[in-house]
């Protein structure tokens, strides 16, 4: 019994794989792509009559290639080839195909794929839409629904990101050790991007679905590249920031902060695959931004109650981070970390220095006003708050703000 | 006799399952557990994260050796098992067929126990 359902989950399944042999095979995007559709096509027509084969993957690439060859030739008035009907069993025709494509190869393949989608010559949100496109096999409808543009306008960034591609020269020979390594890097960066994507637009389900795109495309990498503690770290973050979903918006579509969350809503699946992803990376003892990154958010998941958090390792996790990326965003973090172990003061001494570089912050203003307001410093608190609300650019954030705001003046009747 | 039966599924494909797929399966899946409680037919069952997040440990000469990911690379993974009291293989097969017909595409594989020790963790804890 082959359902449509599974169907589509073994296509979507395939599709990374297949695209990118055939990728390697044709070397030119859009054959590629067209191959795999046609493929699908007969999946979809075949599979539920005769079952699926042994190899989904393998059946795809071989029946891709005949039938872009196939059209090739009907254009050059040749004979077609065999109707891939003919081609039922893998280990007939098809085994000395299937022997190339190992898992090897499809790693490669994979990777190049993922990589040309990362070309830098493309702005962030191209290189996004064109691998939800190519290698997540998203639709043009579901990605503009994701950047909230309209069909037409994401039609035509997705034809212009892939003709871009087309004219870059991308090498099709297997690549070298270091230049892998450089490429699972870009790849892993573009990941991170599409997540934060769906992650930032907080409650929109048609965007939050690109975290779970995102997610998967990181397991993808990870069986491709077992040994990695930089993508096991990726995974990890990604997993343990969408377990919060469930929290992180009360019913009038407020942000709820991480210390004032409902934990029980966090996904406890997702939080138990990062923890031992956390702790699988931990052991290569290659820390890298994302392991230390998700070993923060690991601390905060760790901790039953908020008043159980670790702040001192997350302050310690944070100063190493600062240490391999400084920057004044990090810094406030660490800071937000140092006042629940040191107090405000010595967190405001941390910050004070970034008050330049962080002037257009919404988030420095936040974190300088609450710091203040425990210090009792109320009238600066309000300047600061103030300050914050004007920065806000989402009205969830400028609701939070205003809460504070709300506090201090209940603060200003008491006395 | 008690069989254990064991899942195996192209984990791509099951973590390729939309959410509304996924959720049908449970549904679906959980219709045959419920019939095999109230029957006292189901013991312990599980579902396994992926493979992704496996670690393997390997026994050679000398120090064994701990390998990222899952013990053999396989096109299908084992996703869980179900442990089931039954008279007969047969019975067993039925059960993993009715299995199959809620969640398709999967390889169950029905093996004999010969060992069986029910979770200890609350006889610890006393």
């Amino acid at each position: 019994m082959t359902d449509a359902g599974w169907i589509e989950a073994a296509l979507t399944a395939a599709r990374p794989r297949a695209t990118g042999a055939l990728l390697r095979y044709f070397r030119d995007l859009d054959t590629a792509e067209e191959a795999f559709q046609e493929a699908c096509l007969r999946a979809l027509r075949t599979w539920p009559l005769n079952g699926p084969p042994r190899d989904p993957t393998a059946w795809l690439v071989l029946v891709g290639r005949n039938a872009a060859l196939d059209a090739a030739r009907r254009r050059e008035r040749q004979d077609p080839l065999p109707p891939d009907e003919a081609i039922s069993d893998l280990e007939d025709v098809e085994a000395p195909l299937a022997d190339r494509l190992d898992e090897s190869h499809y790693r490669d393949d994979i990777l190049r794929l993922l990589f040309i989608c990362c070309h830098p010559d493309l702005p962030a949100t191209q290189q996004i839409a064109l691998a939800l496109r190519i290698v997540s096999g998203l639709s043009v409808a579901q990605i503009a629904r994701a950047f909230l543009v309209s069909e037409a306008a994401m039609e035509q960034r997705i034809t212009r990101a892939k003709a871009r591609v087309a004219k870059a020269d991308v090498p099709f020979e297997a690549p070298g050790a270091v230049e892998r390594a450089e490429r699972l890097a870009v790849v892993a960066a573009m990941i991170y991007l599409v997540f934060n994507e769906g992650y930032s637009a907080g409650n929109d389900p048609a965007r939050a679905q690109l975290c779970d795109e995102a997610i998967r495309l990181a397991r993808l990498l990870l069986r491709l590249f077992p040994t990695e503690p930089e993508i096991m770290g990726l995974a990890a973050l990604m997993l343990l920031q969408h377990a919060r979903s469930p929290a992180r918006f009360d019913d009038a579509g407020d942000i709820v902060l991480l210390e004032e969350q409902d934990r029980s809503l966090w996904n406890g699946r997702m939080i138990a695959e990062a923890l031992a992803l956390v702790d699988k990376a931990v052991r290569h003892q290659q820390p890298g931004p994302y392991q230390i990154q998700a070993a923060i958010a690991a601390a905060h998941a760790r901790a039953k109650r908020s008043q159980d958090t670790d702040w001192e390792q997350i302050a310690s996790l944070y100063a190493a981070l600062e240490r391999m990326q400084p920057s004044p965003v990090i810094t406030l973090n660490r800071a937000v970390a140092v006042s629940k172990v040191h107090g405000p003061e010595a967190a405001l001494a941390l910050i004070e220095p970034l008050s330049q570089r962080l002037s257009g912050y919404f988030y420095y203003f936040g974190v300088k006003g609450a710091l203040l307001m425990q210090l009792g410093r109320n009238d600066a608190a309000r300047v600061a708050f103030d300050r914050a609300i004007a920065l806000a650019d989402t009205p969830a954030q400028a609701t939070h703000i205003r809460r504070h705001l709300d506090q201090l003046s209940s603060r200003a009747t008491q006395q | 006799m008690q069989y254990a039966i064991l899942c195996y599924n192209d984990e791509d494909v099951v973590w390729s399952w939309s959410k509304e797929e996924d959720a049908a399966v449970m549904a679906r899946l959980s219709v045959v557990q419920e019939r095999l409680v109230k029957a006292g037919k189901l013991g312990p069952s599980l579902r396994l994260l992926p493979t992704t997040a496996a670690t393997t440990l390997r026994k050679s000469q000398g120090e064994p050796l701990v390998i990222d990911g899952p013990f053999a690379e396989t096109k299908e993974q084992l996703l869980g098992f179900f442990i089931v009291d039954v008279a007969s293989l047969d019975e067993a097969l039925g059960i993993a067929r009715e299995l199959a017909a809620a969640k398709t595409g999967s390889t169950y594989e029905i093996r004999p126990i010969a060992l069986y020790f029910p979770d200890q963790r609350k006889s610890a804890a006393e």
